[in-house]
């Protein structure tokens, strides 16, 4: 079975629509944060040592690590 | 009893007497503003305590509502939901869940950033949902117009069922206005914005009878959270515990699908009120700023730059106040010494006040420390600085977060500590505060500038590197190694409670607000004063007591050995002076436990002398050199040149020189690892609650300074 693709996936300013998260711990917190489902989502930038990342979901900036991004998974 | 006042009068009267002030909890988002619109309420009127059983800071504030009517405001911490995931945020729940709780509130206000609003109304919606009378204070309605963001308030304020009030808490406008609507009785809001899933009635009901509570949303919580209230007993979570076991409830899934609820209702919501009608500026300022500020190479330049102003503040402006409470301090005892005599008065001079000016010197350092913390997460940028380290940090047990009570241990550890409540997560929390009293403070400097110039020659390398200088460096980055590296070897021991996460919002840069920062600078300083303060004072005099007083009649006996001496010897009245001191200390309960300490303590290279050093060190490491001075009579007038002369002549019992460069080696590393400071063990007592920590850390710490320094010395000897 193919991977699916996920934020973490992303290129800077790259977007895409979040499909659903896949972790139900971390997904919490995300889901708070405003990564629902049916959202679009943009990478905007990579911390110098390319984790932690920065994304633009619900026209505000949210950094998170590379490994919460790969939770987020995309349509 | 006879009737003498009319019965109308007297039920007046009553009123006003017992009237109570009216509890509001201001509550809110992470950058919605929430701390400036408490400052902009409470003004100087604020005080810091601790919640009931956490370390957690509770901010209560008193607002004059209007002439006759004040209310007591209760700042909560920063959450983005009533699900708290941090230690932080679970107090929230603690005293909004407690109706029996002194500090239930009759209101609350929920801040909310207009320019987010989506995000901001979740946490709404949820306290909406609890029936407590709500206002929402709608803040930076001027970023929002900036953005594009066309709010009709009307429409918002019929569709959310509670009073709106647009404030600006940078400016104080609208604040007026909002007093105004809180100090009126407001009712309960009568709008749901989640509906309890079907299948679970059977199982609200029971919990709302149990607790008595006032609506199914509350008792949808206590399902939930019960593990988390701390006001219930063990009998009342079995109750919670054996009825959750009757349904499939699984509580991930369900808050899972409570929030997408929530949002796809907000979203329609804001349809109908809100329209954004060109694309946020903002943002992108911010956007443009951070590809220079968190660049590769700039990003780590302009931060080093940023670190490097700091230090020079805090180590060259700081001097002149300390200074001058330093001689403020003297000036106050020569004062009382000139005046008044005897042992109650020695022990208010020499074990009360100088112990008060202990605590007092460090003011400056404190409050410019926190000054340029405070400016820099006000800003915006210390979220930056978080993002470009975490990966760095993470290598070691730690996070992002931890490199701002890093940072701040190099001027003091006492403030570092308490810089650490920044850290949401609790392992990593805990690391920080115990690896961070490693980082090398700037109490140790008197003693590494003794010590360097005792031993190391002042020798230049090409032209401008200086021998002593480049010591004094390695001895910072030693310390700072051997933090990290604890912080590695901590991250392998210690079981975590929470999973780390680094998921944090991005705040748009801003002009720092400054009234924001004098009172983080006033609450900063008064926390330091007074909680750490009592210990100081206490092992002041304790330190003073062995230092005055010895087994028998020995330091009496002492005194009589040097008058002969200073007959005989014709000695001026400062030499008499100097010697009695030398052989009283020596004669004290201090001298005898330095002689006992002589067999552990000996392998290190070290004699009973340095032993007393050792021990009055820890009141605070400065004390090292006023120590020595006494011991090794130096006189009043002690500068290192005088100090570093005598320490020189010192000749051990078979003539030769005492302080070899192995010896001093050998004390300069102790003095980079041992714990040697009350303030900070008080501290770390403070923020975690337990004594467990603060006696780890006493042990650890010495540990690691017998090993090294034992090792140094053998090496060198």
């Amino acid at each position: 079975m193919q991977k699916r693709k996920s934020v973490r996936d992303l290129k800077v300013g790259e977007s895409g629509t979040i499909c659903c998260l896949n972790d139900p711990e971390m997904s919490l917190k995300l889901l708070e944060m405003g990564c629902i489902p049916g959202t679009p989502v943009k990478l905007n930038s990579k911390a110098p040592l390319g984790d932690p990342i920065t994304i633009i979901v619900n026209d505000y900036t949210l950094s998170l690590r590379l490994d919460e991004a790969g939770t987020i998974l995309l349509k | 009893m006879a009737e003498l006042i009319h019965p109308e009068e007297k039920i007046e009267i009553k009123a006003a007497v017992t009237k109570p002030i009216t509890k509001i909890a201001l509550i809110g988002n992470p950058n919605s503003g929430k701390s400036s619109l408490f400052n902009q309420l409470t003004g100087l009127n604020q005080k810091v305590g601790n919640f009931p059983g956490v370390t957690v800071d509770k901010k209560t504030g008193i607002c004059q509502l209007a002439p006759q009517q004040k209310a007591r405001i209760i700042d909560l911490p920063g959450t983005y939901s009533l699900y708290p995931k941090s230690l932080d945020e679970k107090v929230i729940i603690d005293l909004l869940y407690n109706q029996q709780s002194d500090l239930y509130p009759d209101l609350v206000i929920v801040t909310a950033d207009a320019s987010n609003l989506k995000r901001n109304l979740l946490l709404f919606t949820q306290l909406v949902d609890l029936q407590i009378p709500a206002v929402l204070a709608l803040n930076m309605m001027d970023v929002a117009e900036k953005d594009g963001v066309k709010i009709n308030m009307e429409q918002l304020q019929q569709d959310l069922g509670v009073p709106i009030i647009p404030v600006n808490a940078r400016t104080g406008s609208g604040i007026a206005a909002l007093k105004i609507v809180i100090s009126q009785q407001l009712p309960v809001p009568n709008r749901a914005f989640f509906q309890i899933p079907e299948e679970f009635s059977g199982l609200i009901k029971p919990i709302r009878q149990y607790f008595n509570l006032q609506t199914d949303y509350l008792a949808w919580h206590f399902a939930h959270q019960y593990k988390n209230l701390t006001f219930l007993s063990e009998t009342d979570k079995r109750f919670l515990s054996d009825l959750l076991g009757q349904y499939s409830f699984n509580s991930n899934t369900l808050q899972a699908s409570e929030t997408i609820n929530r949002y796809t209702l907000i979203n329609e919501l804001l349809l109908d009120s809100v329209r954004v009608e060109k694309a946020d500026t903002n943002e992108k300022f911010s956007n443009r700023l951070d590809q220079i500020l968190t660049h590769k190479i700039w990003g780590y330049l302009i931060f080093f730059g940023v670190l490097f102003m700091m230090f020079q503040a805090i180590f060259a402006w700081a001097t002149y106040p300390m200074d001058l409470i330093d001689e403020g301090i003297t000036a106050i005892n020569n004062f009382i010494q000139a005046r008044f005599d005897g042992p109650l008065i020695n022990l208010l001079t020499e074990g009360v006040i100088a112990g008060l000016g202990g605590i007092l010197i460090f003011i400056p350092q404190i409050a410019l420390l926190f000054a340029f913390i405070a400016i820099l997460e006000e800003t915006g940028y210390m979220a930056r600085v978080t993002f470009m380290m975490d990966k760095i940090m993470r290598k070691f047990g730690l996070n992002g977060k931890s490199i701002v009570p890093l940072i701040s241990g190099v001027a003091c550890a006492v403030p570092a500590v308490m810089a650490a409540r920044n850290i949401d997560n609790w392992k990593d929390r805990m690391i920080t505060i115990f690896v961070t009293p490693l980082m090398s403070c700037s109490a140790r400097i008197p003693v590494y500038t003794v010590l360097i110039a005792l031993v190391v020659p002042e020798k230049y390398y090409l032209g401008f590197l200086n021998l002593q200088g480049m010591v004094l460096m390695g001895l910072y980055l030693l310390g700072f190694t051997a933090a990290v590296l604890s912080a590695w070897v901590m991250k392998l021991i210690l079981k975590a409670r929470e999973r780390s996460y680094f998921i944090m919002e991005f705040p748009v840069y801003k002009m720092p607000r400054w009234k924001n920062v004098g009172l983080t600078i006033i609450e900063k300083v008064k926390a330091f004063v007074f909680e750490a303060g009592k210990v100081i004072i206490a092992i002041s005099i304790i330190l003073w007591v062995m230092a005055s007083y010895g087994p028998g009649n020995r330091v009496a006996q002492a005194e009589q050995t040097v008058q002969q001496q200073a007959q005989q010897y014709n000695w001026t009245p400062a030499e008499t002076s100097l010697h009695l001191s030398t052989q009283k200390l020596e004669a004290s309960y201090a001298g005898v436990l330095g002689r006992a300490m002589e067999p552990v303590i000996r392998p290190l290279g070290f004699d009973w002398k340095i032993g007393i050093a050792l021990l009055t060190s820890f009141a605070a490491r400065e004390v090292f050199v006023g120590t020595i001075s006494t011991i090794y009579s130096v006189g009043d007038e002690e500068n290192i040149k005088t100090i570093k002369e005598k320490l020189l002549s010192e000749k051990d019992e078979a003539g030769q020189i005492f302080f070899t460069p192995a010896r001093a080696f050998s004390l300069l590393i102790f003095y980079v690892f041992a714990m040697q400071c009350m303030s900070t063990l008080a501290v770390v007592y403070r923020e975690t609650k337990s004594w467990k920590w603060p006696i780890m850390q006493l042990f650890y710490m010495s540990g690691l300074a017998y090993v090294c320094s034992f090792i140094v010395y053998q090496i060198f000897k």
